[in-house]
């Protein structure tokens, strides 16, 4: 690697690599723009471009056999969406099915994550992590599908082998939402409990409190960072969901459905119902920000 | 933490029922791929491999395959490159607006999907551009950055700044330390977040659906359309099995180069 008589060739990088060990600034300028640029150019400026269309209306032509576009700006869409009771009630629905979700994940990965982070051996420990991330990427359409085998009333898992169904509907998404990201509720809890000194545990031992005492009163209030971290995954994920309606829900609609179903037809329309989940989700990380949740995402 | 040994057995069968229900659906429809019947009614029947067969002829799914992977492929090089980037310039240096930018790298998979497909169909819509090959390859791309990011920046996290340090001292130049220091040293992380990355756009369906343009069918997007086919009902549950193994593997491999066994989400 020694080159004591600096050959020309190298003599351009060389000098770069002068200016940028002299001008910190623009080597970190240097990086950031690629994926600063692709970032801010593409996906915000998409971001952007959603909320401009969502101020968009469409129009009959004169003729009208087509719509046409009108840019002119207004709030038309919105008042459509506040007015009109069947996007109140979708969008309501796909909240109460986030919120819902969220517990059941939450109920259920609570005591998991703190059997994996405080009573499982090491060895066990990073067999389970595994164990319980694995599923995540064994493929999203597949997992509904699978559900949806076992769900049918018409010869299901379910139906055969304990003569009862949910069916296809709102209450077998729920239960695939919430099967479909766990994971993402268990793994942030798993993290916190990991970080939980036993020292803190021994203590509330020491001072004479039983195990659920100390649950209550040492653990739960040491993880909300951690619970609110994996709650802001399953809420989002469930915010944003429609396939899981169209292969388990039966007719169940969520936000996401009627976006789906509006975006090749009247895209200024469903551009304003899909700010409803932006808005709600900007709101619930501003929200969650003080907790220090951020920083477990 | 004291617990009584019923307490200790209790959390160990709750743990076990638990990843029962976790894994019982994905071996249910490996099990359903070998079934004799043309249904996925219980219980299931026989045991063939006729279906493995004449789903590898099937030109449908073969094709859907290989845009799956062509576009995993094109959209994980280009995550690889902006990913690493991003993490050199937010682990290594201290400025004014760094905690927005890595908030702004985030966002892609922070909101829901359907916002993430919707807002980028408007910005292709607004700059005339025809949703194609192209325009999914860059929305995969934005997404899949995540992840390279995260894993490249944990890793960089954890490097000392000695190192580089001594690699200056010794007359290297920032090129030839990232090529003989730092590289060697993050590459498995590299290779982790590649694999992530390839099985996330593999898997994706939602910003998909918006980006993908009509005819150019990935797996996900065939399976959409053919899951509730009675028709073709044994050649899904083949593609479905063929989708865990192919997804699952990398992933499986990814954990095994991080130490960081819960980088994968």
């Amino acid at each position: 690697m020694t080159e004591p008589s600096a050959p020309q060739v190298h003599g351009v990088r060389r000098r770069v690599a002068r200016f940028f060990a002299r001008h910190p600034r623009a080597a970190l300028g240097a990086q950031l723009s690629a994926p600063g640029g692709w970032l801010l150019i593409i996906y915000i400026g998409s971001l952007a471009a959603l909320i401009l269309t969502s101020l968009f209306r469409l129009v009959d032509d004169p003729t009208g056999l087509v719509t046409k576009l009108d840019t002119s700006i207004g709030f038309g869409n919105f008042d459509r969406v506040i007015s009109q009771p069947v996007y109140r009630a979708v969008a309501l629905r796909t909240l109460g099915a986030a919120a819902t979700v969220t517990v059941i994940d939450a109920v259920i990965a609570l005591p998991l994550a703190f059997y994996m982070g405080k009573v499982a051996s090491q060895r066990a420990r990073r067999m389970l992590v595994v164990a319980v991330t694995l599923p995540l990427w064994a493929g999203y359409l597949v997992k509904g599908y699978a559900w949806r085998a076992l769900l049918d009333p018409g010869g299901g898992a379910f139906q055969e082998v304990f003569g009862h169904s949910l069916g296809f509907g709102y209450a077998s998404s729920i239960v695939v939402l919430a099967y479909l990201w766990f994971p993402f509720m268990v793994i942030p809890l798993y993290a916190g409990f990991d970080r939980l000194p036993d020292s803190l545990l021994e203590a509330s031992t020491d001072l004479g409190a039983k195990a659920g005492r100390t649950f209550v009163s040492v653990v739960v209030p040491q993880i909300v960072p951690s619970l609110v971290a994996g709650s802001i995954f399953t809420f989002s994920l469930t915010l944003g969901d429609f396939y899981m309606n169209r292969i388990v829900g039966g007719t169940t609609e969520f936000i996401g459905n009627i976006v789906y179903r509006q975006f090749s037809v009247d895209l200024p329309f469903a551009a304003a119902y899909a700010v409803i989940p932006i808005v709600i989700m900007v709101g619930l990380l501003l929200a969650v920000r003080r907790t220090g949740a951020l920083d477990e995402l | 933490m004291y617990l009584s040994s019923s307490a200790r057995w209790a959390l160990r069968a709750f743990t076990a029922l638990v990843l029962i229900v976790l894994y019982a659906p994905i071996v249910y429809v490996a099990r359903l791929s070998v079934n004799t019947a043309r249904n996925y009614a219980w219980p299931p029947r026989g045991f063939t491999f006729e279906w493995w067969q004449k789903a590898f002829h099937e030109t449908g799914p073969r094709e859907a395959l290989l845009h799956s992977v062509q576009t995993g492929l094109t959209a994980t090089a280009i995550a690889l490159v902006l990913g690493t980037l991003a993490a050199f310039a937010l682990t290594r240096a201290k400025f004014f607006g760094r905690n927005a930018v890595s908030l702004f790298i985030v966002l892609p998979i922070a909101l829901p999907g359907i916002v993430t497909g919707i807002a980028l169909l408007s910005g292709f819509e607004r700059v005339g551009i025809t949703v194609s090959f192209s325009t999914l390859v860059v929305a995969h791309a934005t997404f899949c950055v995540v992840i390279v990011y995260n894993n490249a920046a944990a890793r960089l996290r954890r490097l000392s700044p000695n190192l580089r340090e001594a690699s200056a001292d010794l007359g290297a130049e920032g090129w030839q330390t990232f090529r003989l220091v730092t590289f060697p040293l993050m590459r498995t992380a590299l290779v982790a977040g590649g694999l992530l990355a390839f099985a996330l756009s593999f898997d994706e369906i939602i910003v998909t659906t918006f980006t993908a343009g009509i005819g150019y069918k990935t797996l996900p997007l065939w399976f959409a359309d053919n899951f509730s086919r009675p028709n073709a009902i044994p050649t899904v549950n083949v593609v479905a099995t063929f989708v865990v193994l192919a997804s699952v593997i990398p992933v499986w491999l990814a954990q095994r180069l991080t130490d960081r066994p819960g980088s994968a989400v």
